[in-house]
């Protein structure tokens, strides 16, 4: 995407404008908390502690940011081809379904190892399947993606309960979820790595997901950057017209990246699910699809920025419910309207303060914005 | 009998249940007709409805509630504006955050407060609005055929419905009979041309949002001072976005909006009616199928198999005068 901008250094483009929109995120959300009648700094302090203080803490701080790496790559890459796939949510949800068939059937005979790989499989298969529906139907019939992706949330949300309360709730069981899988469906936890550092850990959820998550978060890096499909995204996305001229199928691209990208979206499901709940039950994806939007937006759709921003939701996360705790009158809802505001100054007011910044360069050094210091006068 | 009156049951809660979407779907018509997509409507709607039932609950007043939930959605809208029209940010990702805000904020701002879990206090008589019964509607209940549907259909809802249903024809004749409706439509199309003729393209646009704003601020407040008497977390439900489908099936014209608002306000009562008991021929149809319809039949018709839906040809693209 083109802007009216000037150019900026690297350095000011990907770290300084993103920090201070951050700040006045934050900063916003600080005044909500003094609305509330409580110290924001005070909740600060508690929420960096709740989230960093103690081993447990760190353990699970890692073990959200995981879920949120996956659904953040998930919306970045659909973003580099200009594709705003809002259906992370519904894809996470179906690829849990994915997840769900594969443990049910193979729990009992086969060992973790074994598993593993075939639920990775069917989580990205089934997530990709949601994602391509939107899309073909984007490259083919020209409906909007976003309002497809939309809807089929939605649809996704009908179809899981009507299976939850249906074919897949044990017999004799009032709660809408699937049998507790058994052990050969739990994955591994990784706490021993915070505890190499000395720390001690009462049972958090961080799992090998968060090595995928890495793992993924390069493959992504690789994809986008140093291959041929990934440069003919990008070109797609700054300009479609460029891309067909160039002779990239467009409906060939719509339709691989929308799959890429429900792929990730579905494998997210693999860290609640067989990481820490062993079941599917409702709801379980519980909007780490939207903050994935707050997360690739914040990344600036890079895998380093994702993983980054990813954390830092982490932390929000288990910082926010720290924090409910210890301020009752705050809640995790909190995190909810921090979200909101981080999508609100990072991705829709991106350019807000990017000319005052701008006019602070050409201040300074007009050749670093790229303009010619014409008689010593800076533009 | 039986039959009859269970079908004029039906259809009471049809336009019940299809009011607040007629009202966001109204709302999203203008900012969308005025080439801004708005999915903040679901967002706008909460704040309204939670703005409406705390100020009706302090203050003793529905006119003082309305008035707020107006006032908060407008406000809503125009950061909407804000973000979309003056820094030409991208207009979809300026709606998901409205709703995150919108969605944490009433919840938080609820909780401190009121301290009852997110709720407001149930509203009391006189703090919300009460249905109105038209003349000799108790006297002709009893005449068969027309004195049920003049009494539950016609009689007994409340101003706000009244009012919805009134915004579709007022609606009409704004986009189709007024200079404002013309160059709002012009806006949406090709805003280049609206500039040459020397109108300010972002004043347009941030009046058609503060329509949209005034609209959702009375569906939020319908939700929360008519339909449930109080404010309950999250109370909209994804009916901001079944509105935005209603827009999109009704191809973005007014009059067809209130039929896919009531079309998609019938299925949902007929989901609550038909929860767990067979229909004759097809048998027993899930209640999630059901609820999925309305988003099913959206997607079916956005891939042109129903018609084809052609939105405003300038949505979405942020105005950038030429230099």
């Amino acid at each position: 995407m083109s802007t009216p901008y000037a150019k900026l250094p690297a350095w000011a483009d990907y770290g300084l404008i993103p920090l201070i929109n951050l700040s006045v995120a934050f900063i916003v959300a600080g005044f909500v908390v003094m609305l509330v009648g409580e110290n924001p700094f005070r909740a600060a302090v508690i929420l960096v502690e709740g989230a960093f203080g103690k081993g447990t803490g760190i353990a699970f701080t890692l073990f959200y940011a995981t879920t949120f790496i996956f659904t953040g790559l998930s919306v970045a890459v659909a973003a580099h081809c200009s594709l705003f796939n809002i259906g992370t949510e519904g894809q996470a949800y179906i690829g849990g379904l994915g997840i769900a068939l594969v443990c049910l059937s193979f729990d009992s005979v086969l060992p973790w190892w074994a598993i593993f790989p075939m639920a990775i499989v069917a989580a990205a298969v089934f997530g990709a399947a949601w994602g391509f529906i939107p899309a073909y139907l984007q490259a083919k019939r020209g409906s909007h993606i976003v309002i497809t992706t939309i809807m089929f949330n939605f649809i996704a949300a009908s179809v899981m309960v009507y299976l939850l309360v249906g074919a897949l709730k044990p017999a004799g069981s009032q709660a809408p979820q699937t049998r507790n899988f058994l052990p050969g469906a739990e994955l591994p936890k990784l706490n021993w790595i915070i505890e190499l550092f000395g720390a001690k850990i009462r049972s958090a959820p961080l799992n090998i997901c968060f090595l995928l998550a890495l793992v993924m978060a390069f493959l992504v890096w690789l994809l986008i950057w140093r291959t041929k499909l990934g440069y003919e995204m990008r070109t797609y996305g700054h300009s479609p017209k460029a891309a067909r001229y160039a002779g990239i199928s467009e409906t060939r691209i719509i339709l691989t990246a929308m799959m890429i990208s429900g792929a990730l979206a579905g494998m997210m499901a693999l860290n609640p699910v067989m990481g820490d709940q062993h079941n599917v039950a409702i709801d379980f994806v519980s909007g780490a699809g939207y903050v994935g939007i707050a997360v690739a937006l914040m990344g600036r759709l890079h895998p380093v920025g994702i993983v980054l921003a990813a954390i830092l939701f982490g932390m929000l996360y288990q910082g926010g419910a720290e924090l409910a705790f210890e301020m009752p009158a705050i809640s995790r809802d909190m995190i909810v309207i921090i979200q909101g505001l981080v999508i609100l100054f990072a991705g829709a007011l991106e350019h807000m303060f990017r000319p005052y910044i701008q006019a602070l360069f050409a201040s300074f050094s007009p050749k670093s914005v790229g303009m010619q210091a014409v008689n010593g006068k800076g533009a | 009998m039986d039959v009859f009156n269970a079908i004029v049951q039906v259809l009471d809660s049809t336009i019940r249940l299809s009011v607040p979407l007629l009202l966001a779907c109204l709302a999203g018509l203008y900012s969308e007709r005025a080439g801004i997509f708005d999915i903040g409507l679901e967002g706008k709607m909460l704040v309204g409805a939670f703005a409406g039932a705390a100020a009706a609950s302090v203050f003793h007043s529905a006119l003082i509630g309305l008035g707020m939930a107006i006032l908060i959605s407008v406000a809503f809208a125009m950061v909407h504006g804000f973000a979309s029209i003056t820094h030409r940010g991208n207009q979809i990702v300026s709606g998901v955050a409205i709703n995150f805000v919108a969605a944490g904020s009433t919840i938080i701002l609820g909780q401190a407060w009121f301290q009852q879990g997110g709720r407001t206090p149930a509203l009391q008589p006189g703090e919300r609005f009460e249905a109105i019964v038209w003349p000799g509607a108790e006297a002709v209940r009893d005449v068969p055929i027309l004195g049920p549907i003049y009494a539950e259909l016609i009689s007994g809802h409340s101003i706000l419905v009244y009012f919805a249903f009134a915004m579709v024809p007022f609606t009409w004749w704004v986009l189709f009979r007024t200079r404002f409706g013309l160059r709002m439509r012009a806006v949406g199309e090709n805003p280049a041309a609206v500039d040459t003729a020397g109108i300010s393209v972002a004043w347009l646009r941030y009046r058609a949002l503060i329509c949209t704003g005034v609209l959702t601020g009375v569906a939020g407040a319908y939700l929360s001072m008519v339909q449930n008497g109080g404010f309950v977390k999250d109370m909209t439900a994804g009916k901001g976005y079944i509105a935005l489908a209603a827009l999109i099936f009704a191809k973005w014209k007014p009059v067809n909006a209130m039929f896919a608002c009531l079309l998609f306000g019938f299925l949902d009562a007929a989901a609550i009616r038909l929860q767990g008991s067979p229909l004759p021929i097809i048998g027993k149809v899930p209640v999630q199928f059901m609820q999925a319809l309305p988003y099913v039949l959206t997607v079916i018709l956005l891939a042109g198999f129903i018609g084809k839906a052609i939105p405003p040809r300038a949505g979405g693209v942020p105005y950038v005068k030429e230099r």
